[in-house]
C-alpha cells in the first residue's frame, strides 16, 4: 500500500509546489504548505473516496491548508504583497524583456481576489477540469465558471491599466 | 449539421481552456470569426493564460527538496511487519530520476498541458495517428494475420507483455499495428477499424510519470483521446470519432488490458 501511495502521489508534488507557489509567492513558505499536505495525504490514505482521483484529493488538501494560512497571515498583517517578494521566489531567471513580462501578468493575477485566482491557476496552470476544480474548491460548477470569466475579464483589465493607462480600450465594454 | 445553439460564455472559456469537443470547438471558431470583438477578447485571454503558465513552468522543473520527499514523510509511519524498503527507494528514487529527465526534456514553456505523464502520452497518440492512422498505403506494419509476431515484437520493445484487445463488439475490427518512436521511448501502436472505414487507435507505452492515473479525455484539432494508466503501463485511444462513441470503447480497452496484463 506504501508503495502505491508513493507512486501516486511522487508525480503530483511538482504541480503541488507550483500552486502553492502561485499563491503564497515565498517560496519557502510555499514547500512548507505542500510538505504539510504530503503529510496529511500520507496519513489520511485510507480515507480517500476510492472513486475519486489523486489528483483532486491532494489539491483539496493543499487549496484547504493554504486557505486558512491566507487567513491566519491576513490577521497578523504580514501578508508579504508581491512587489516587496524576493523576485528569485516567483519568477524564473530569464531575459530582461521575458522577466518584466512575466513578473507583470504574475503581478496582475495577484491583484485577483483569492477565490478567482484560485479558478484560474487551477484551471489554466493545473490543467483541473472544471468539475475538478469543484470539487477542490467545493463549490459548483457553475459557480467555478462565473469565477473563471470574472478573473478572466479582471486581469484583462488590470493587464490594459498596467500596459496604457490613460486609452479606453474596445474590450473593457464586454466586461460585465 | 450547422448547430442553432448559440454560444455560452461558459463555452468561450472552456474553448481557451481546450476543452470543447471538435465539432463545438469548430462553431467557437466560426462564431469568433464573424465576431472580432469576442474575438480579441478570447485571443487575449488565451494569451494570458500562456503567459501565466510559462511565467510558472519553472517551478516544476526545479528538483524536489529533501523535505518533500516522499520516502522520508512515510518513513516516520512505517509498520513494523515487513515493508520492501529497499525497493520502494529504489522505486522512489527512479520516480524522481524519471520526472527530473521528463522536466528537462519539455524545453521551453511554449508547450500546453505537458505537465504530467498522461498529458505527454496522450499528445504522442495523436501525433503517431496523425502519422499514421490516414495512412493510404501502409497504416500498419503488421497486418491482423501476423498477430503473433506483433505482439512478441512490441512486447519485447517494450519489456511487458501487451495483449490485443478485442473491439468486435464496438463494431471495430483489428487491423494491424507497429512500433513507433516517442520522446519517452518505443511505444505500440494498434490499429483498428470499422465497415464504415472509421479508424481508432491504440498507443500502449511504459510510464515512469503517471504509473497510475485515471482515465482522461483529451482533444487535439480533430481528434478526440481517452488516456489512462496502470501499473506503469500507460494507454490512449485516439480517433476522430466522436467522444460518445469513443469513451465506452475507451472502457471497454481497459477493462480487457486489466484482465489481460
Amino acid at each position: 500500500m506504501t508503495e502505491d501511495m508513493a507512486q501516486l502521489i511522487e508525480p503530483l508534488i511538482p504541480a503541488l509546489r507550483r500552486y502553492a507557489r502561485s499563491i503564497l509567492k515565498d517560496g519557502a513558505a510555499a514547500d512548507d504548505l505542500v510538505q504539510d499536505t504530503l503529510l496529511r495525504a500520507v496519513s489520511h490514505w485510507r480515507q480517500r473516496r476510492s472513486d475519486g482521483d489523486a489528483r483532486s484529493w491532494l489539491f483539496t488538501i493543499l487549496h484547504n491548508l493554504a486557505v486558512n494560512q491566507l487567513r491566519r497571515t491576513a490577521r497578523r498583517g504580514d501578508m508579504l504583497p508581491l512587489d516587496e517578494a524576493d523576485e528569485s521566489d516567483v519568477s524564473a531567471p530569464s531575459t530582461q524583456e521575458d522577466g518584466l513580462r512575466q513578473h507583470d501578468i504574475l503581478t496582475a493575477v495577484n491583484r485577483l481576489p483569492d477565490d478567482q485566482r484560485s479558478v484560474l491557476l487551477l484551471v489554466s496552470v493545473e490543467d483541473l477540469s472544471y468539475a475538478q476544480a469543484a470539487r477542490v474548491l467545493d463549490v459548483p460548477i457553475g459557480t467555478v465558471m462565473s469565477r473563471l470569466a470574472r478573473a478572466r475579464a479582471r486581469l484583462l483589465r488590470i493587464m490594459d491599466e498596467n500596459s496604457a493607462p490613460a486609452s479606453s480600450h474596445p474590450y473593457l465594454r464586454r466586461v460585465q | 449539421m450547422i448547430s442553432t445553439r448559440p454560444i455560452t460564455e461558459d463555452e468561450l472559456h472552456a474553448f481557451v481552456d481546450q476543452r470543447l469537443d471538435a465539432t463545438r470547438h469548430g462553431e467557437v471558431e466560426t462564431y469568433l470569426k464573424t465576431h472580432p470583438d469576442v474575438e480579441a477578447r478570447i485571443a487575449r485571454y488565451r494569451q494570458h493564460r500562456d503567459s501565466l503558465r510559462s511565467a510558472l513552468a519553472h517551478v516544476v522543473e526545479e528538483p524536489v527538496p529533501p523535505q518533500l520527499n516522499i520516502r522520508h514523510l512515510t518513513e516516520a509511519r512505517r509498520p513494523d511487519r515487513g515493508v520492501p524498503w529497499r525497493s520502494l527507494a529504489a522505486s522512489v528514487l527512479m520516480l524522481i530520476a524519471g520526472a527530473a529527465g521528463g522536466w528537462t526534456l519539455r524545453g521551453g514553456g511554449s508547450q500546453t498541458s505537458e505537465a504530467n505523464g498522461i498529458a505527454s502520452l496522450a499528445q504522442e497518440a495523436a501525433y503517431t495517428y496523425n502519422v499514421f492512422g490516414s495512412d493510404p498505403t501502409r497504416p500498419v506494419e503488421f497486418g491482423a494475420a501476423d498477430k503473433s509476431q506483433l505482439v512478441s515484437w512490441i512486447s519485447s520493445r517494450l519489456g511487458r507483455p501487451i495483449t490485443i484487445p478485442d473491439l468486435v463488439a464496438s463494431g471495430y475490427r483489428f487491423m494491424g499495428g507497429r512500433l513507433v518512436a516517442t520522446p519517452h521511448g518505443p511505444a505500440g501502436l494498434l490499429m483498428f477499424d470499422n465497415d464504415q472505414g472509421g479508424r481508432l487507435a491504440v498507443l500502449v507505452r511504459p510510464m515512469r510519470i503517471d504509473a497510475n492515473a485515471q482515465m482522461s479525455k483529451h482533444a487535439f484539432g480533430n481528434l478526440r483521446g481517452y488516456a489512462w494508466a496502470s501499473q506503469g503501463t500507460g494507454f490512449t485511444l485516439i480517433s476522430a470519432a466522436p467522444a460518445d462513441l469513443l469513451h465506452p470503447i475507451a472502457n471497454e480497452v481497459r477493462r480487457q488490458e486489466s484482465g489481460g496484463i
